[in-house]
This record gives C-alpha cells, structure tokens and sequence, in this order.
C-alpha cells in the first residue's frame, strides 16, 4: 500500500457508520449502531495521522495504544489490533459502544483539531471487538495456579475487568452476584439497542473459560458474610465492585405517586426483566406522554425505551441546556432522531396527581449563572415562570449513589462524606486490609471504562498483595 | 437452582413449600425475607421466611397464587426446582427485651409471624398471638401458633371460625382490660396494619408492622418499594422491611400497591380478599386522624 503523507490523510472523508432507520429502531429493541463494514474501518483508520506523541492516549483513561490499534487495522491486522487494546482494556466491543469518546479520546484527535471530524476511534475499537467476538482466539496457554482464592462482589464492569485480570495471572477467581444475570449496569442498565446483550454473554463465556466462576443470588453480608469469605471459605483477598445502586429522587411532591418510576427500576423492569417481551410476566407502565428527567446517558435510555413500548410523546426535562449535557453526543443525536423532544433549562418543582396516577409535572424556567462546583453552568430559577406538562408516566433520571449494600457486605468499611468508599488512591485498598474497590462505589467519573480501568489496577494490586504476603 | 423439598397445600390457593437454601437458612433472622423467581419468565417475588431448617439447610415460604408468577412458584413440586431464591433480605426483627409481645396479622401475612413470636419468646416475652382470615378455609399456621404463643385469638371476617370480626376488636380487648404489650408486630394486608397501628396509637405502644410493596431487585438498586416513613423516603429493601408503623404513610402504601392492578398482577396479595373489610379498617385509621 502506498504511504499517505498527513496532508493526504487528512483530505480522507470520514465514514459514517451505517445506522437502523427510525421505523426500524421503533419497532424493536434492535442495536441501532450497525458498525463499520471492514472497507470502512480500514478507510477510517488511514485517516489517523500515527502521531508520535499522540494525544488522544491521553484522553483515554485506560491507555490504550490507540494509534498501534488503528494501525493494525489498517494492515488488515484485526485480531492483532483487538489485542493490542486488550493489552489495557479487556472489553474493547463494549468500550467502542459506550464511552464518551467525544469526551474523551477522540476530543483530543489531532484530525479534530483541524475542524475536520476527528478520526472515529469509538467506532474502530468496536469494529475490532466485534472482529474478536466472530473469530474468537485461541486462549494463551492457562498461567500457573498461584494456590490464592480471590472473591469478587459484583459482577459489572469493575468485577468483571477484575476477575478476568485476576484469572489470567494464575488466582482462583470466584464472582458473587446478588441478581440472577451477570454484567452489573451492562445488564440491567444499558438497553440491548445501545448494547447488545450477546456481547455481555460472549465476555461472561470468555470469562467462564479463563476459569472464573460466577455464583448468582448470593448478598455478601446478608447470603454469605466477609467473615466467611476470608474465614472458612479460604478467600485472600476481596474485591467490591458493587458499583452505584440507590436512585436519587427528586424530593418534591407527588413524588410517590403512581407512574412515577426511578430510571433504575424502568430499565431494570425492561432490561434484566424483559417486561418489552410479551412471553415475560413483568409488569411495566408504558405511558402515552412521558416526561423523563435527568441529562445523562440514563435519560436517553429511558426516554427511548418509552417511545419504543409505544409512547406518544416523550419529553426530557433538563435543568441546563444541551451544552451541560453528560450524555454521549451521538446517543443525543439518535434520541432527537427518534422523536424525543427537550425541554432545557427546566426543573420539576411539583408532580400532580389524578385519583392517585400521577397526571402533571409542574417546573420553573431556569437560566444559566456562573459555573458550580461541577464546573458546569449552575441553573437559576427564573421567579414566576412555572409551567406544567401534563404526563401520565415520570421517569427520574438523575444519578445514583453508592450502593446501600456496601457497608453491609463490609461492616465498619470507611466512606467518605458522599457515601462512597475510601480508598488508597495507588493500590484501590479500601480501610479493610485485603479489600480493594473500585468503580462507581469509589469517588470519580461514573463511566464504564473507568469503571474497567480501576478492575485492571485493583487486579495488579490485589496480585501483588497476595504476592507480597509469602 | 434451588430444590423443593415440599410443596403442601395450607388453604384455598395457599401453598407452604420448603426450599433446599442452606445459606439462607444458616443466616436468617426473624423479619426477614427471600425474593423467589420459578422460572426465567418470572417475576422476582419477595417472600417472608415463614419457617426454616438449619439443619436441613431449608427454609419455608407461604404463596399465595394469584398472578402468573406465585402460580408458578406455588406449582413447583417437591424434587423439582425454581430457578432463583436469594437472601435473607432487609433487617432483621429489632425484638429489644419486652416482657410482653403481640403479633396481630392478617391472611398469608400471619406466615411471617411464626419466626417473629419465636423470636420474642426467645428474648422471654409473653406472647399473644392474634390472627385473621376471611373465612374458615383460609385459616394457615393455627397449629403452629398455638406453639408458640401463649395466647392465641383467631378471627373470621365471617364468624366462620374463632372470634367473628376484625383483629383490631380483640387487640383492642386486650389493651383496654389492661394486659398491654410492651410490642406490637403486625404483618398483613395495609389496611389491617394501619388499623392496627391506630388502635395501639393512643396507649403508646410501640408497633412494628412488617410491609411488603412491590419490589424487583431487592437490593435497594431501584426504588419501586419506596415508603414514607416519618416524612422520609425509605425503601423497604434495605431500610426496611419493618418499621414503625404509628410513622408509615399507609394511604400511600395502599395506592402504590395498585401501580399494575390494570394489568394481570401480584399487587396487593395478601390484600385482595380483604376488600370487603376495607372500609371497616380505613374507618379506624381516620379515627385518630
């Protein structure tokens, strides 16, 4: 192949990757990202420009080699590249899909920089995940067992990165579960059309064959206690990984009400439950003027998941304006496309009931003052400006905090002034000697990729903790 | 998978079936409960702990079938399986060191009693034990309260057995003769549990009621059993599942339970064949305003 000089490289367009149409999407929980055909990803990657120092590594918070990957792809090398990210990102067909790459890798691309689209390594890194889910590899040779017996609660992303480091350096990896599927948020949280639940099932099977082991419906502190764990059952070390589970609410009136749903129990209801199926008995209230509150990835999903059970309307309310949004660009884009309409710079003040069914949301007009400590733009209520939208299914979407099993599962473990767990900050060691966290239970960005990358330290500290100790 | 090892009818679509679940049963405290699922097209029901066999490693829920998902919990045999049945949940009985201990409960709700009056004649109390059905045929654990109580009053709503009436009319004999608990539990249908709370309201009584709203993780992850309590949001999950019950929003209890009664659904079990009954309670809440 000839070599492009940058000059050329950067005139390369940049594909676009094929997407479901609307009617498509609507009728079913289908993914609506079709991925890169292999013509593509190849096109695609010749528009890296292979930087020497290169700034999207940077923005990525596991590291990944990213001009090696997209390299390797454009030799046509697309198992060798999906290593190559596997090098620090075990789950490259589930980063490509939900990182925030505009945020993150892609928002410091050389090529974007220039004003022209940047180099689409979101959509690479999946087309070269996807490539190791088809045509999977044989597994390197099984490490020598270390004799040591590591316990992991919770099976999200942060576990999940942690058992499979873990199993690969020769541990006796045992995930405790307390729902009946695996994959933590990847499961119950994100919509089989953002992320397809085969490729959940395909990483558990991988998993299973490194010789982890996944127990469901056990509660650590309720089914089994730590002291079992690290007593009787032989365990040397522990990893929570129980990420953030307890919806926050608004705290206004009408709250209570019924059709008033927490995004976690929606999605969950739909996701882990399948009430969108007609062969399930879980029960769902599928509204026909949805109002969904919130502005992250959370609102979306839900908001689109109400116009695929056959909403006729769906309204995101929002406090700030699209700017402010933490969602995904793109999964802003399909939501817009799909039908669902904004309304920013709003704050629900009051829920209003008919015969016990809620029936409106009452708001104020917001305006934007200066940046709070988020950083972002603090919403100002605007005096007299109430309006009412009348809706016969709320959703809040609005985060979550630590999950109330943590001090449960570890009684006495300490946590800082926002519930979340403390930690040493180099070796992810919790205030328990041999218990380690991370992800959404300890302070930081709650995404699924940090969520991995503090699973892929925890693993190399627990590993050498255990090493340590002889 | 988790086997059953007995599936015994104990009334008109009441089954008590005992489950192989030797952690559960290792770990469980009186109050709290499992979530059951049959099948992978089930929903996850919460169940109380009704009886259990250390043991043996078994514990033993009562369902009721009335939605799809109890109907198939209730028709899993003995050596066959259901899927799903994790726990123990939420907080265990606070029994403290009362020298005298009521539990006042209602249709399957009186289940969950039995573990509870264990518990309270363990921490040597005295105990009285009174417990409602509709009707005759209704009637499950009789034998196994007379065990344990040292008084036990049954009711029917229809006179069809036992005292002819509601359960709040002895528990009030009880207090105004003079012979006051120093604890109340109750367990049942809300109604049932907010009359209940209003009878003891007036003499002060510590009362406990033991809910159960619709749930689905159970691990407090999404917030569909969200109670008032005392002004503030709890979820019975993990706050709960008992609390004070002169504190709970029954009102609001009572109208979230009928968030699917539109659709085929499990809302409100134990209070479905109360309706009738209904009124006579609400009256009693209103009583004390």
């Amino acid at each position: 192949m000839n070599e492009m000089d940058n000059k050329q490289r950067l005139e390369l367009p940049h594909q676009q990757m094929a997407e479901l149409p609307v009617d498509r999407r609507l009728a079913g929980a289908s993914e609506v990202n079709v991925g890169y055909s292999e013509e593509q990803a190849r096109a695609e990657a010749q528009r890296c420009l292979q930087c020497k120092r290169p700034p999207c590594v940077a923005g990525c918070p596991v590291d990944i080699d990213i001009p090696a990957f997209i390299k390797l792809i454009s030799e046509g090398r697309y198992a060798d590249a999906a290593l190559k990210i596997k090098e620090t990102n075990s789950f490259p067909a589930i980063c490509g899909r939900v990182c925030p790459q505009e945020q993150q890798c892609q928002a410091k691309c050389v090529v974007g920089r220039t004003g022209r689209p940047p180099v689409g390594i979101g959509h690479l890194e999946r087309f070269v995940g996807d490539y190791l889910v088809a045509n999977p590899q044989p597994v390197s040779s099984s490490p020598e067992p270390t004799g040591y017996k590591v316990a992991i609660v919770g099976s999200g992303p942060a576990g999940l990165t942690t058992a499979g480091e873990l199993a690969k350096l020769g541990h006796e990896v045992t995930i405790f579960e307390a729902l009946h599927e695996p994959g933590g948020v990847m499961t119950y949280g994100i919509p089989e059309f953002r992320l397809p639940k085969d490729i959940i099932r395909y990483e558990i099977k991988a998993l299973l064959e490194l010789g982890v082991q996944i127990v469901h419906d056990t509660i650590i502190g309720r089914t089994l206690t730590i002291d079992e764990l690290f007593g009787e059952m032989g365990f040397a070390a522990v990893f929570l990984g129980l990420g953030a589970g307890n919806p926050r609410f608004l705290g206004i009136e009408g709250e209570n009400l019924r059709g008033v749903y927490s995004a976690n129990e929606f999605l969950t209801r739909i996701n882990l439950m399948r009430a969108y199926r007609d062969d399930y008995d879980t029960p769902i209230r599928r509204g026909n003027n949805v109002t969904v509150v919130g502005g992250g990835n959370v609102t979306l999903d839900s908001s689109r998941w109400a116009l695929r059970l056959g909403a006729e309307t769906v309204t995101i309310v929002y406090r700030r304006s699209r700017e402010e949004m933490p969602a995904r660009v793109e999964e802003v884009r399909h939501t817009e496309e799909e039908g669902v309409q904004f309304r920013f710079l709003s704050q629900p003040m009051r829920l209003l009931g008919d015969d016990g069914d809620v029936a409106a949301m009452e708001c104020l007009q917001m305006e934007l003052g200066e940046p709070d400590e988020s950083g972002r733009a603090r919403p100002i209520p605007i005096e007299g400006s109430e309006f009412t939208l009348p809706t016969d299914l709320v959703i809040i979407a609005i985060g979550a905090r630590v999950s109330p099993l943590v001090p449960i599962a570890v009684p006495g473990i300490e946590l800082d002034e926002g519930g979340h767990v403390i930690v040493n900050p180099d070796t992810l060691e919790t205030s328990i000697p041999g218990v380690f966290g991370g992800g959404d239970l300890i302070p930081g960005e709650e995404t699924i990729v940090r969520a991995m990358g503090d699973g892929r330290r925890a693993a190399q500290s627990i590993h050498k903790y255990l090493i340590d100790r002889e | 998978m988790f086997e059953v090892t007995s599936n015994r009818q104990l009334a008109e679509g009441v089954f008590g079936l005992s489950i192989k679940a030797p952690q559960i049963a290792r770990h469980h405290h009186a109050g709290q409960f499992c979530i059951i699922r049959a099948a992978q097209h089930c929903e996850r029901v919460p169940l109380s702990i009704a009886d259990k066999d250390v043991h043996a490693g078994t514990i033993t829920v009562v369902v009721q079938a009335v939605g799809h998902s109890t109907q198939e919990i209730a028709g899993v045999q003995a050596g066959e399986f259901l899927l799903d049945v994790v726990g123990p949940l939420g907080n265990p009985t606070n029994v403290g060191k009362p020298a005298r201990g009521a539990f006042v409960g209602g249709g399957v709700g009186v289940a969950a009693g039995y573990l509870m009056l264990q518990a309270l004649k363990g921490a040597g109390a005295e105990v009285v034990a009174i417990i409602g059905f509709r009707t005759r045929d209704l009637i499950i654990y009789e034998d196994k309260f007379r065990r344990v109580s040292d008084e036990l009053i049954v009711t029917t709503d229809d006179g069809s057995y036992g005292y002819h009436g509601l359960v709040t009319e002895p528990l009030e004999q009880q207090l105004q003769e003079g012979a006051q608990p120093d604890l109340v539990i109750t367990v049942g249908p809300v109604v049932m549990m907010a009359a209940v709370a209003e009878v003891t309201r007036p003499y002060a009584i510590k009362t406990i009621a033991s809910l159960n709203p619709i749930m689905v993780d159970g691990t407090g992850m999404c917030g569909a059993c969200r109670v008032t309590v005392g002004g503030q949001t709890k979820f019975t999950c993990v706050d709960g599942p008992e609390f004070d019950a002169h504190q709970v929003d029954f009102r609001e209890l009572s109208e979230r339970l009928k968030m699917y009664k539109t659709n085929e659904s499990r809302a409100d079990e134990a209070g479905a064949h109360h309706c009738q009954v209904e009124p006579a309670y609400w009256r009693l809440d209103e009583r004390n305003g």
